[in-house]
C-alpha cells in the first residue's frame, strides 16, 4: 500500500491534502533500483497553480518516457504545512515516491514568474538543501532552473547550480548522461558542472562573475575557467511536430487553475509587441501540424477524462489551420459532452460564429487588449489594433448577443501623456455607445452592456526593446490609475464601465527583479528570512518588509526601475543570447520613441536575428 | 437504465473529499468509455448521484453511487472497464442494473456499518469494551451536537442499532443513516467516552465503513422495530 511522507494526523489537520498525496491517475511510479537518475520537477508555488502548468507536464512525460530516468512532482507547501515541516523537521518530499528532494539526483524549479523567487528559497531549505549554490555538498542533488525567468537568471544566479536556457526538450537528455557518466568515473560536483557547462544551453552561474563600474552599472563579466563559452545561446525545438507531448498528462483530485486537456498549437507568435517578452524570447513562430494536434486531443481526452480542453498558444488566431482545427474539436468535443475553452481570439465574424458554437452567449464576454488608450501609444507599443476593428468586432458581438466586454490596458508605458490615459475612458465609452447604437432597445437582454476596463502597470522587461525604457515609480502609477478613474467617470455611459486596476507595490518589485542583477539576490535572502513567502498572493505579499530589506541591504530601487539606460549599457543578460539580436532591440526602441509601427513576421521578416535558428515562420527556414 | 456502483475507498484515498471523488468519478466514466446520459443545456454534466458522503480520513468497503447509460454490455463488463481506469485506493466492488421503480441510492440509505479500529496509542481502550453493554443499555443516550446554528440536544439511543467489540482492539455498530437521523460514528465514540469518562481522541481509531444498507420495507422513513436490512446493492 502507498505510504505518505506525512502522517495521518498532519494530513487531516492541514487544508487539502489531497496536494500532497500524489496517487493521481497518470502520475508516474517507478521502482527507484530501476533508475540511474531521480529527477524532482518543481513548480514553487501552491500545487493548483503548479499542476496547471503545461511545460512541467510536457518534460514529466518527456523524463518518464526515459527508462532510466524517474521523474516526481515537488509544489510549494502552503503556509499551513510549511509552519508544520518546520517545527518538525520534515523534509520536502517528491509527490510520487513520497521520498525526501535532497535524496534526488536533481531538484529543477521552473521559473514562470518573478514573484516566487521566496518561494525558491522556501523550496530548497524544506527540502534541507543548502541555499547558496556553492555551498552544497556532493551528496545534494543539483539543483537546476529553466522557465522564462531564466533570461535573465542573476539575480537569483546564487541559488542555482545550473540554469538550462530555453526550450528543455532538446538538451536534457544529453546533461543525464553527462551526469551518470561522470558519476560512473567518480567524477566531483565540480567536474559535473564544468562538463555541464559545454553543453549548449546549459549555463553554470558559479563560474562566471559580474563586474560593476563605479555607478553601478555593469563593467563586464569574469569567467572562471578559460574554456567556458561568453555567451549561452537558447536552446529550441525546431520541430515542433515531432517532439514530446504529454498524452498522458497527471489528472488531479482536486480542482486545479487548469483543469483542462491543454493543446500547444504553436510557440512563439509573429505580433512583436514591444512590451512583450513572450513575444521575442520564444521567436521563430513554429506552429504544430493540425493533423498530429487533432490526434493528441483525442488521445488526450480518452487518457485523462477532462471534461473540458484548450488551446494554447501566444496569438491563437494567427495559427493557420485554426478554423480546420476548431471545427474538428467542435465536432469531437459534441459528440463526447466535452467543452471547448476558447483562448481570447481577435474579434471578427469568424470567431464570433467559433465562440457562439460553443459558450452561452448570454454568460460569455469579449476581450480585447488594446493595451494603450490611443491609437499615437499603441503604434509606440506596436500594437496593431485599431480603434476602427475594435469598435467594429464590438457591433458584430452586440448584434449576435453579448453584452459583456473585458478591455485591457497597460499605465506608465513610454511617452505616455494624459491624452494617452484619457483615452482609455474614451474608448470604453465609444464600446458601450456602439452597443446603445447597434442594439434596439427591445432587444437588449438585461437593458444594458457591461465594459470591464482594467488596467496594469508596464513593467520593462530584458529581451523586448522596451530593456531600456524607464519605469514609474508606485507614486507615478497610482496617479494615473486615479487620472484613469477620473477619465472614466467623466464619460456619458460611465454608469456602463466598471474600472480595476492592479497593486502597484507588487510591480514596482517585480521592474527590480525583472532587470536586477546580482546584488539583488541578498534581498531576495533577507526578505526570506524575514518571512516573506508566497509574494504573488497579496494576503501574503508584505511590502513594508521589503522596502526595509532594501533599505538595509543598501540597495536602491530607483537604480533598477526608474533610471534611464544609456544605448550602450551592458545589462545583466546580455550574455545570453536568445537569437534576437541588440541592434533589432535598439533599432525598435527608436522607432518606438518616433511611433514607427514595424510589420509583424508574417508580412515582413524584421531580420530580428531568429533567422539564426533556421526553423518555423523565418524565410531563411526554406 | 439506472446502474448503481458498488466501490471501496482506502489508504490514502481517504484525504479525498466528497465533491473531489464524485469529480474523480465523472473523469473515471469518461476514461472507461462508459455510454453514461448527460443532462442538457451549455454545460452538460453526467447524471450521478451517490448514496452518502464519506467524511474525510474515513475509510470504507461500502460506497454507492448511481448513474444512468442510454447503452452497455453486462455489468460486469463495466466493472472491469472501470477498475482499469481507477487508482490505487479505489475499487468498483459490484455493477447492478437497477429496476426502474428503484428510488435513488441516496434516499433509500437507512442505515450503515462500521468497524473501528484502535491506532497504536495508551488509551485503555481494551477495558472500555467491556462498557459497551452498559452503554448501550441505558435508557436514553445523550449527544450535544454543534452546528453552525446553534447547539442541539440529540438522543442517540433509538439510532444505535447495534454496537459490539468485535475483538479487544475493535468495535462495530451498525447506526442510521438515514438522511433524517443519521449518526456519525464519531458521535458514538464522543458519547461513549463521555458515558465511560475517558476521553478517547478521534485520532486514536481508524474508522471503516463497512456496509450501507436500505429497509426495503420503510420505503426511504427512518427504520421501525425490526425490518429487514439489505444492503443498496441487493436490490431486485
Amino acid at each position: 500500500m502507498r505510504k505518505t511522507a506525512l502522517s495521518e494526523e498532519i494530513l487531516l489537520q492541514v487544508e487539502k491534502p489531497a496536494r500532497y498525496i500524489g496517487n493521481e491517475v497518470n502520475s508516474v511510479v517507478k521502482n527507484r533500483e530501476d533508475v540511474a537518475v531521480r529527477f524532482a520537477m518543481c513548480f514553487p508555488d501552491v500545487y493548483e497553480i503548479g499542476m496547471s502548468h503545461l511545460g512541467i507536464q510536457i518534460l514529466y512525460s518527456m523524463f518518464n518516457s526515459w527508462e532510466d530516468v524517474w521523474c516526481e512532482r515537488v509544489y510549494s507547501p502552503w503556509t499551513d504545512l510549511d509552519r508544520i515541516m518546520r517545527e518538525q523537521d520534515i523534509p520536502l518530499f517528491g509527490l510520487e515516491s513520497q521520498e525526501p528532494v535532497k535524496e534526488m539526483d536533481f531538484l529543477g524549479i521552473t521559473l514562470q514568474y518573478e514573484m516566487c523567487y521566496t518561494n525558491i528559497l522556501q523550496i530548497l531549505e524544506l527540502s534541507q538543501i543548502p541555499l547558496q549554490a556553492t555551498e552544497r555538498g556532493e551528496d545534494m542533488p543539483v539543483v537546476i532552473g529553466g522557465g522564462p525567468c531564466t533570461y535573465n537568471p542573476e539575480p537569483i544566479a546564487d541559488f542555482f547550480d545550473l540554469f538550462y536556457i530555453g526550450e528543455g526538450e532538446t538538451q536534457y537528455r544529453r546533461l543525464l548522461d553527462w551526469y551518470v557518466e561522470n558519476r560512473k568515473q567518480g567524477g566531483t560536483r565540480q567536474e559535473f558542472l564544468r562538463g555541464a557547462a559545454q553543453i549548449p544551453g546549459i549555463y553554470v552561474p558559479q563560474f562566471y562573475e559580474e563586474l560593476y563600474h563605479e555607478d553601478g552599472t555593469i563593467s563586464g563579466r569574469r569567467k572562471l575557467y578559460e574554456e567556458l563559452p561568453d555567451r549561452v545561446r537558447k536552446e529550441i525545438v525546431t520541430d515542433v511536430s515531432d517532439t514530446y507531448y504529454p498524452l498522458k498528462p497527471v489528472v488531479p483530485f482536486i480542482k486545479v487553475t487548469q483543469d483542462r486537456v491543454v493543446l500547444e498549437i504553436q510557440r512563439g507568435c509573429i505580433r512583436g509587441c514591444r512590451f512583450c517578452q513572450a513575444g521575442q524570447i520564444y521567436r521563430p513562430v513554429r506552429e504544430r501540424d493540425a493533423e498530429v494536434l487533432k490526434k493528441y486531443a483525442v488521445e488526450m481526452l480518452a487518457n485523462t477524462g477532462h471534461e473540458e480542453i484548450s488551446l494554447s498558444s501566444l496569438s491563437s488566431s494567427d495559427y493557420s489551420r485554426l478554423d480546420e482545427l476548431l471545427e474538428f474539436l467542435i465536432e469531437e468535443c459534441g459528440r463526447k459532452h466535452i467543452n471547448i475553452s476558447l483562448p481570447s481570439l481577435r474579434i471578427d465574424a469568424f470567431s464570433l460564429d467559433v465562440m457562439s458554437k460553443v459558450q452561452d452567449v448570454k454568460k460569455s464576454s469579449l476581450t480585447f487588449a488594446p493595451e494603450a488608450g490611443s491609437q499615437r501609444l499603441r503604434d509606440v507599443i506596436n500594437k496593431g489594433l485599431t480603434e476602427e476593428v475594435i469598435l467594429k468586432g464590438s457591433a458584430l458581438a452586440f448584434e449576435g448577443g453579448w453584452t459583456r466586454v473585458k478591455l485591457y490596458f497597460m499605465l506608465g508605458l513610454p511617452t505616455e501623456t494624459e491624452e494617452d490615459i484619457r483615452g482609455i475612458g474614451e474608448l470604453s465609452n465609444k464600446i458601450a455607445a456602439t452597443f446603445f447604437e447597434t442594439v434596439p432597445k427591445d432587444r437588449r437582454v438585461n437593458g444594458k452592456v457591461q465594459i470591464v476596463t482594467s488596467t496594469s502597470f508596464f513593467i520593462p522587461k530584458p529581451f523586448t526593446p522596451f530593456q531600456w525604457a524607464s519605469m514609474c515609480t508606485k507614486e507615478e502609477f497610482l496617479e494615473k490609475a486615479y487620472q484613469t478613474k477620473k477619465g472614466i467617470m467623466e464619460q456619458l455611459n460611465q454608469k456602463s464601465i466598471k474600472y480595476n486596476w492592479h497593486e502597484a507595490d507588487v510591480s514596482v518589485l517585480e521592474g527590480v527583479f525583472a532587470r536586477g542583477d546580482r546584488r539583488i539576490a541578498k534581498v531576495i535572502l533577507e526578505a526570506y528570512r524575514r518571512g516573506c513567502l508566497f509574494d504573488s498572493w497579496s494576503e501574503y505579499f508584505k511590502n513594508d518588509v521589503w522596502l526595509q530589506c532594501f533599505e538595509d541591504c543598501g540597495v536602491d530601487i530607483g537604480f533598477y526601475t526608474t533610471r534611464e539606460r544609456a544605448d550602450d549599457e551592458i545589462f545583466p543578460w546580455d550574455f545570453i543570447d536568445c537569437g534576437i539580436t541588440r541592434q533589432f532591440l535598439l533599432k525598435e526602441w527608436k522607432k518606438a520613441q518616433e511611433g514607427v509601427v514595424s510589420p509583424n513576421c508574417q508580412t515582413q521578416c524584421q531580420g530580428c536575428g531568429a533567422g539564426t535558428f533556421q526553423c518555423g515562420i523565418c524565410p531563411t527556414a526554406s | 437504465m439506472k446502474i448503481r456502483i458498488k466501490f471501496s475507498k482506502y489508504g490514502t484515498m481517504k484525504y479525498i473529499g466528497h465533491l473531489d471523488m464524485m469529480r474523480f468519478f465523472q473523469k473515471a466514466i469518461r476514461r472507461a468509455g462508459i455510454d453514461v446520459r448527460y443532462s442538457e443545456g451549455f454545460s452538460p454534466h453526467q447524471i450521478m448521484s451517490f448514496a452518502a458522503p464519506l467524511g474525510v480520513g474515513m475509510e470504507s468497503c461500502g460506497e454507492y453511487m448511481d448513474i444512468e447509460v442510454l447503452s452497455m454490455t453486462t455489468a460486469q463488463e463495466m466493472k472491469e472497464a472501470l477498475n482499469r481506469v481507477m487508482v490505487e485506493g479505489v475499487e468498483i466492488l459490484s455493477v447492478s442494473i437497477l429496476p426502474d421503480h428503484v428510488q435513488n441510492a441516496m434516499a433509500s440509505v437507512a442505515a450503515a456499518s462500521y468497524l473501528l479500529q484502535k491506532k497504536e496509542g495508551d488509551y485503555p481502550v481494551d477495558e472500555l469494551t467491556g462498557k459497551l453493554e452498559a452503554f448501550l443499555a441505558q435508557e436514553t443516550i445523550p449527544y450535544t451536537k454543534e452546528t453552525k446554528k446553534g447547539v442541539k440536544e440529540l438522543n442517540l439511543k433509538e439510532g444505535i442499532y447495534e454496537l459490539e467489540a468485535e475483538s479487544n482492539r475493535a468495535i462495530r455498530m451498525l447506526v442510521n443513516a438515514s438522511s433524517s437521523g443519521n449518526i456519525k460514528p464519531g458521535m458514538v465514540m464522543d458519547a461513549f467516552s463521555a458515558f465511560a469518562g475517558v476521553e478517547i481522541p478521534p485520532s486514536a481509531y481508524r474508522i471503516i465503513k463497512l456496509e450501507t444498507y436500505m429497509d426495503p420495507a420503510a420505503n426511504g422513513k427512518d427504520r421501525q422495530g425490526s425490518h429487514k436490512l439489505i444492503p443498496l446493492d441487493a436490490v431486485q
